[in-house]
């Protein structure tokens, strides 16, 4: 029995054999890698000489590092929830058998196709006080001296706004093949039964897009860690160190200022503090898998 | 995937090798820079022609933004596969590279030349290493000007620069009042460094401005002096418009050659975009090193040339420093970049009016100092940038806070 299942499984082992490998040394390795460094005192180039923690001292003394843990938290919090309100709120609509359903959807979607540089560069003009929406209030002749950009408050706004705009459209189309799989019944025996329309999607319609939402909530975690492009063709981290994020943190300190050591100092935290998010995550979903329970 | 699917990868390859001149008989130099700009790549090009002409090959290696090129240089020099020269700011930032021994000298191509004996000590130094030239310096830059609108003077009723802070003020006050921006700012933390070291050395002088950053001093942050000086960056602050924060520096630029600001503080690297835009210094706009003390903050550029195998192309490099540091070459150079010769014994006189000015300045040790790049590492230069940055775009942060704040960043780099 046992052997049988070996020899079952040993074409689809050697398939996986390269891929294995590549993922545990380049992937592994790297990070192992990374974090060995961080405990050097390596700066333009890599070297074994022990540092013991004053690279993670020194980070956590610098102003930029705690302030861009503070953007982070903000940024990711505002961008993930934006994103799925208003990626619901566009999806129901849709749903609605509108006309131009196509269209729409493209439009929608069609953000999402630009690289975070392309959205960064647009908006940046939006903001500009010469250029977009603030030349404009003043060529209709009302004042306006808000500048979005030039204090950091407004400037994060700004960042979440850009992003919402190029997320929400992923978000809405993968709610609204979830809304297409909900039994259209369902709404009906509701309005049958005097039920607020709100209340029966809040109630019942959610609940069934779980998986949808923890997908997208996934995707959309990914790209607030990677957040990096948006800051760089944006802000460049500015007003002063306003809109600073930890990824940018980190490469400034890997290439333009040659201390690998701090880099990877902070590539450690950050690794460390996904891993926070992510292992209890992990162990819930096997955990209730083990139960063999909920989906 | 069988040989003929793969055949237009080899034929890539096979092309790729043949597009690597390795002739032997040549005198080849790979060179790698960033210029790129319009004026930029017309000076580079300045090099091209004189290495060709004394019977080199030049195969150019562009690389757009300092930044890009460094981690490109980098790259290839640690990785073995060295290109016969390329580009780095004068100062720390390829320290390391010589400390790993990875850089040859070019101390025969320099002794024989006399090098030393023309090249100011500020620069001599940071090239050399026990006591063998181990770079080759080609310009030399100031970094403090204050380059001037003469219309927006005139039109606001100032006239010429003032040659104090006090006077300066009021006429950025009488400029603003006339409805132009005073202060054209663009670059970001970049920028804000530029002008963070003017106002330093021209309140606080030439000494405190080397112990504050040379010598990572305490009592020199006390200073009333250099107190003052950073009350005076503060003040400065709010002379800036709301738009600067999402502007470049070439953008901020601008709006001095199209007479909407007045003044901006900038590198002489700044000359380039008036030339472009056809103006001529001291006609349309000025450069003045004033107010306060009249002195020049340095910087400049160099070659490094990394150890290579091929006997060949090692001869090349001496070819290659020769023609660099040549005195026509150094002319003809600088004059498309719009810096000063790196050599003080050529004649500058074919040069425009501001580089005449610098050159004067520059006859005086007493009257010059470093820019940050040679006092400390590129690490600890961005921590320092951070913290001008935070101090500029924060208007509720007084100069106390900012002296101790900059005094704990200091202490902490090296």
């Amino acid at each position: 029995m046992q052997s049988k299942r070996i020899s079952r499984h040993l074409p689809s082992f050697v398939a996986m054999l390269p891929t294995t490998l590549f993922v545990v040394i380049i992937y592994l390795g790297c990070m192992a890698w990374t974090v060995a460094i961080s405990f050097t005192t390596s700066k333009v180039l890599p070297v074994a000489r022990w540092a013991g923690a004053t690279q993670y001292e020194r980070l956590l003394a610098t102003e930029r590092w705690t302030v861009s843990v503070h953007n982070i938290l903000i940024y990711g919090a505002c961008y993930i929830l934006g994103c799925l309100l208003l990626g619901f709120l566009t999806a129901v609509a849709i749903d609605q058998k509108v006309r131009f359903e196509n269209t729409l959807r493209t439009i929608y979607l069609f953000p999402y196709a630009l690289s975070f540089i392309v959205t960064g560069a647009v908006w940046q003009w939006i903001f500009d006080p010469q250029l977009g929406i603030e030349a404009a209030l003043r060529g209709l002749g009302l004042e306006s001296h808000i500048g979005i950009l030039s204090s950091p408050g407004t400037a994060i706004a700004a960042l979440v706004i850009a992003a919402v705009w190029q997320g929400a459209g992923l978000v809405m189309v993968m709610l609204l093949a979830g809304l297409r799989s909900v039994d259209g019944e369902i709404l009906k025996a509701a309005r049958v039964d005097g039920i607020p329309i709100w209340r029966a999607y809040v109630s019942i319609i959610l609940p069934e897009l779980r998986p949808m939402i923890v997908t997208s909530v996934v995707l959309l975690a990914i790209a607030v860690v990677k957040a990096y492009d948006l800051i760089v063709s944006m802000t460049q981290g500015g007003p002063g160190i306003g809109t600073e994020m930890p990824a940018k943190f980190v490469m400034d300190h890997l290439f333009e200022r040659g201390n690998i050591g701090l880099a990877t100092a902070a590539a450690t935290l950050m690794l460390l503090a996904v891993l926070a998010v992510l292992v209890p995550w992990l162990h819930l979903e096997y955990f209730r898998k083990a139960k063999g329970g909920a989906r | 995937m069988n040989f003929r699917q793969r055949s237009p990868v080899w034929a890539a390859l096979v092309l790729c090798a043949l597009a690597t001149p390795v002739s032997a008989d040549d005198l080849t130099a790979e060179v790698m820079h960033p210029w790129t700009s319009g004026g930029e790549s017309a000076a580079a090009k300045v090099f091209a022609d004189k290495f060709t002409a004394a019977g080199g090959v030049w195969v150019d290696r562009a690389i757009a933004g300092n930044d890009a090129l460094l981690a490109a240089a980098m790259n290839r020099i640690i990785g073995g596969d060295p290109p016969s020269a390329s580009h780095f700011n004068t100062g720390k930032p390829f320290e390391e590279l010589i400390e790993a021994g990875l850089l040859r000298d070019v101390d025969t191509v320099a002794r024989a030349e006399g090098w030393a004996a023309v090249i100011p000590k500020v620069f001599l130094d940071a090239v050399t290493r026990d006591d063998k030239i181990m770079a080759v310096p080609i310009n030399l830059q100031t970094e403090n000007w204050i380059w001037y609108s003469r219309e927006v003077f005139e039109k606001s009723g100032v006239g010429e620069p003032p040659q104090n802070w006090d006077d300066f003020f009021a006429a950025a006050d009488k400029i603003k009042a006339a409805g132009y921006i005073p202060m054209a700012l663009g670059g970001g933390s970049w920028a804000e460094r530029f002008v963070f070291q003017k106002v330093l050395v021209s309140v606080a002088g030439p000494e405190l401005y080397l112990r504050v950053l040379k010598d990572r001093d305490g009592e020199a942050l006390k200073d009333a002096k250099v107190q003052e000086a950073f009350a005076v960056l503060g003040k400065l602050r709010q002379y800036a418009d709301s738009g600067a924060a999402s502007r470049k520096w070439n953008d901020a630029t601008n709006l001095v050659i199209t007479n909407k600001a007045g003044f901006q503080i900038m590198g002489d690297w700044a000359k380039g975009e008036f030339a472009a835009a056809g103006l001529t210094p001291g006609k349309e706009y000025g450069c003045t090193l004033f107010p306060g003390q009249e002195v020049s903050i340095m910087s400049g550029d160099v070659f490094v040339m990394p150890k290579l195998k091929d006997a060949q192309r090692t001869q090349a490099q001496d070819l290659l420093a020769h023609v660099l540091f040549a005195p026509e070459t150094q002319i003809a150079f600088n004059i498309k970049k719009g810096s000063n010769p790196i050599r003080q014994d050529v004649d500058v006189s074919s040069m425009d009016v501001c580089a005449r000015h610098a050159a004067e300045v520059l006859k005086d040790p007493a009257r010059q100092v470093p820019n940050p790049q040679f006092l400390m590492t590129n690490d600890g230069l961005g921590a320092v940038r951070d913290v001008i940055t935070t101090y500029w775009n924060t208007p509720a942060m007084t100069p106390g806070e900012f002296s101790d704040a900059l005094g704990k960043v200091l202490a902490s780099v090296d």
